[in-house]
């Protein structure tokens, strides 16, 4: 900076001029003409124009953000969340803290008294088949148990109750008369009963209904139970509304005897008495869960807690990868391959014929992409055109059409046709600016057209061969509709398996961790791919 | 020039004719002849046929018609990299993506030159155009006359016999062309090495050529050493394309001999060398270059007078425009030496030629 200013001062004719410019504050800071310190008005300067930029990048940022970037990102979130499992299952995992999934015995009474709790309202807010299948995404079985255990805890304690004692319990009327006014005698007499029925008013008022028309769940009975069993004098002296049911009921309390919460469950699904399934929920209780993205990389948990290989026959995910890969890669050769010569005829045809040329070349762009890929199968399938062709020439007999759909040189062909304009234009740009004077150079210094070809034009062409494959590459990786149409099963990539997860199967949390996997693996590429060609050589134009 | 002329050249052209549309002929029956070691200059206006003449001799460019010979062999059907002939291109085509050294390594690595002895070539080329430390970088990172030693180091590294340019300093500003220049030629001296140089500045020829082929249209103009060039042009084109030429038309009155009594045109009766003028009553154009127009009454033997319309001063002599039987356009050159008076617009003062200087031309 102060050099800069001294050229200019030394320059400068008129003494004044001089002064001037080399006017420094107290702390040696340049001033402008003005008195303020330059950076200072430099940077004020600056600031417009910086404005300005924003501005003009602001509505699309707004855009991308609110309609990309946070849904993307909330996507990609479900793949390590879990709130699931701890948020229908609170009291179940807090039962299960100190037990040992290793150890190979069933969590206690405490834990199976706690599901009761928690699966009465996961019933009633219907959220146990939802756990079910989440459950089942660990390992099968899940959904059922649930489904049955969700009638068992339906009507546990108020069985016995309705059948033994009266109909009027499954009354809600009975309830309004006991505790619809808040502290009333029978409050006092069933305190615990008040409490949970309170509980259930509150739940049925928040999911819109009227508690004053609804059996209460069955928490409320179990609740009733402990309260008669205590007794108390509040109770037996008790003289408020229902007296005659609470007498009798209390009359016969002792002959109650449920079977505990351990064997009714074991009961209903003997698949509770196993352990492990005890210790996958056990796994799974927390908020955040690597559980998805070992299963996207072939991988699960044992009973340990150790991280395992699946079994072979369940191991389909890395297998994917690599097809995708190989594929992608293959695409992208055979892009290369048509697309060079190609590239280089546009770029050495006089103006007029290599536009002309050009628009044949984007052409595909202007037809849809389902058109083109549709007019593949009518050409490729067994009793297509060219097959077709080969039998009436007399290639191929009529036995041996060739099966070149629904597997992976139908994916390879067509997707090589539809990306084949995204090699082309980063060639043809580059090669445009290399001028024929080299390859003449080259020549008169000695070298044979194809030296001068591979040690003159060739590395001069790398930017555009190396732009041209990354965009090949990236877009096939992520390629979904070509190879559904054409793919069959061979010829599918992991993108297809995403998209069953995201609307077949459900399983988002494994379709984002699966998506995840796969912008990593990108990522990696491209960062060994600016390793080895450098991402500076990369020429688009 | 006849065949047998060509016979012991070096380098020949023999009746070469080039068409690009098969309607116009680019370059029409071109006949030249060069003996090994000579800098010739290709000189002409843009589109005269001479950068085609270059590259058909460089082998980029095939002859429709006739025959090229080097060495005495015909090359018609050698392609490029087997002729051996180094070039310096315009804008120097250097290989960006290699460095100074790996370009000038590049010929002889594909003459399998071993390495030690391709090194050594390297730095002496390098040392030669005085650019030795410069060999790891990159052409994008030299400036423009840097490029120029490199290219030039290039296509002489291989120490080819015969080397082309075109338009080597054409990208260069005047300071450094002008330095250039003497470097091209004092290389040429040094080295032997035939030399054939396509410019269209004809300073740059002058300067640096032992002959000079001015091409218009095609054809070449006249084929001859500078000197010649500048003195005793051929035709009215050569006259008026190398330097500065004041032109008189006039009508041919008689032959005498090899003088020519001229009338310019009603006003005065002048003689002048017969060079291409036709007999008498053709008309005709003289011409003459304003440094040898003689000021003040010396009893030249053309005596004419002029009226000084407008005085430039440069330095080192003055420009004065004149109009002379009837031409306004008369450019004098007076030396800026007290030998002469201080003239003024608007006054007339008589001027004069020596006979020999004066050249009867074909009237273009």
């Amino acid at each position: 900076m102060s050099t800069t200013a001294e050229t200019l001062s030394s320059d400068a004719p008129s003494p004044e001029a001089q002064e001037a410019a080399s006017e420094t504050d107290a702390r040696g800071r340049l001033l402008a003409a003005d008195g303020t310190p330059l950076k200072l008005s430099l940077a004020r300067a600056l600031r417009r124009q910086k404005l300005r930029a924003l501005a003009l990048v602001a509505p699309l940022l707004f855009f991308v953000l609110v309609s990309f970037i946070f849904p993307i990102g909330g996507m990609l979130l479900r793949s390590v969340q879990n709130d699931i499992v701890p948020d229908t299952l609170p009291r179940t995992i807090a039962a299960l803290e100190d037990w040992d999934p290793a150890s190979d015995v069933l969590p206690g009474e405490p834990a199976f008294a706690a599901l009761y709790t928690d699966l009465v309202v996961a019933t009633e807010r219907k959220t146990h088949t939802r756990l079910g299948s989440r459950l089942n995404y660990a390992a099968g079985g899940y959904s059922s148990m649930l489904r049955k255990s969700g009638r068992l805890v339906a009507d546990f304690h108020l069985d016995w109750f309705e059948k033994k004692v009266s109909r009027d319990w499954d009354e809600p009327e009975v309830f309004t008369a006991l505790f619809g006014e808040g502290e009333g005698p029978a409050a006092q007499a069933l305190p615990k009963t008040a409490a949970a029925y309170a509980a259930w008013a509150e739940e049925m008022r928040e999911q819109g209904e009227d508690p004053a028309k609804e059996e209460p769940w069955d928490l409320v009975y179990a609740a009733l139970v402990e309260d008669l069993r205590a007794g108390g004098p509040a109770l037996t002296g008790y003289s408020g509304p229902q007296a005659e049911l609470i007498a009798e009921t209390l009359a016969k309390i002792g002959e109650y005897d449920p079977p505990s919460y351990t064997d009714a469950f074991i009961k209903s699904d003997k698949d509770w008495g196993d352990p492990d399934n005890w210790a996958i929920i056990h796994q799974l209780s927390g908020r955040y869960t690597s559980s998805y993205f070992l299963a996207a990389a072939d991988l699960e948990r044992n009973t340990d807690g150790e991280i395992v290989d699946k079994p072979e026959e369940e191991s389909i995910y890395i297998f994917l990868f690599e097809r995708t890969l190989f594929l992608s890669l293959t695409i992208t050769f055979s892009c290369l391959l048509l697309g060079y010569p190609i590239a280089w005829l546009l770029s050495n045809l006089p103006l007029r014929i290599s536009n002309l040329l050009l628009i044949l070349v984007l052409l595909p762009f202007w037809t849809s992409l389902l058109v083109r890929t549709s007019a593949w199968i009518v050409l490729l399938q067994q009793e297509g055109v060219i097959n077709d062709l080969l039998v009436s020439v007399g290639i191929l007999s009529d036995s041996g059409r060739l099966q070149m759909m629904f597997n992976q040189t139908g994916t390879i062909i067509a997707m090589t046709h539809i990306l084949l304009p995204f090699m082309i234009l980063p060639l043809y740009s580059v090669m445009k600016t290399i001028k024929p004077n080299y390859l003449r150079a080259a020549k008169s210094l000695g070298a044979t057209d194809w030296t001068a070809f591979w040690r003159v034009y060739f590395p001069n062409t790398v930017p555009g061969i190396g732009a041209g494959a990354i965009l090949v590459f990236i877009l096939s990786i992520g390629y979904y509709i070509t190879p559904e149409l054409v793919g069959g099963t061979e010829g599918v990539f992991i993108s297809n398996r995403i998209a069953y997860h995201i609307s077949s199967s459900l399983n988002w949390g494994l379709a984002a961790a699966l998506a995840s996997l796969l912008l990593i693996v990108v990522l990696a590429l491209y960062w060994v791919y600016d390793r080895i060609v450098g991402i500076d050589n990369v020429k688009l134009g | 020039m006849t065949e047998t002329q060509s016979d012991g050249a070096f380098v020949a052209f023999e009746r070469v004719q080039k068409s690009y549309d098969g309607e116009t002929l680019v370059v029409k029956d071109l006949n030249l002849a060069m003996p090994k070691g000579e800098f010739l200059t290709m000189l002409g206006p843009s589109g005269s046929g001479k950068t085609t003449c270059l590259m058909m001799l460089a082998g980029f460019e095939t002859a429709t018609h006739g025959e090229i010979r080097l060495g005495g062999k015909g090359i018609n059907n050698i392609p490029p990299h087997k002729r051996g002939i180094g070039m310096v291109f315009q804008n120097y085509a250097l290989f960006p993506h290699m460095t100074v050294a790996e370009n000038l390594s590049f010929p002889l690595e594909v003459r399998k030159m071993p390495k030690a002895e391709r090194k050594a070539k390297v730095e002496r080329a390098l040392d030669m155009v005085q650019m030795s430390a410069f060999g790891g970088r990159r052409p994008a990172q030299l400036s423009g006359g840097q490029q120029q030693r490199i290219a030039l180091a290039r296509a002489l590294v291989f120490e080819p016999e015969l080397v082309l340019m075109d338009e080597p300093l054409g990208a260069l500003d005047k300071q450094l062309r002008e330095h250039m220049q003497y470097e091209i030629k004092h290389l040429h001296d040094r080295l032997g090495v035939t030399v054939v140089y396509v410019t269209h500045d004809q300073s740059e020829a002058l300067t640096m050529s032992d002959r000079i082929a001015v091409f218009n249209d095609g054809v070449v103009q006249q084929l001859a050493p500078p000197e010649v060039l500048y003195e005793k042009p051929d035709n009215a084109f050569v006259a008026g394309f190398i330097g500065e030429n004041n032109r008189l038309e006039g009508r041919v009155t008689a032959i005498e001999g090899e003088e020519a009594v001229v009338e310019i045109d009603g006003q005065a009766s002048v003689r002048a060398s017969a060079i291409a003028c036709g007999g008498a009553g053709e008309r005709t154009l003289l011409s003459i270059r304003p440094e040898r127009v003689i000021l003040g009454d010396t009893g030249a033997p053309n005596a004419l007078s002029g009226k000084v319309v407008e005085l430039i001063y440069l330095g080192d002599h003055i420009r004065c425009r004149m109009e002379v039987a009837g031409h306004d356009d008369f450019i004098v050159k007076i030396p800026n030496s007290h030998a002469h008076a201080a003239l003024t617009v608007g006054e007339t003062t008589p001027i004069g030629w020596q006979t020999d200087d004066c050249r009867a031309l074909d009237a273009a």
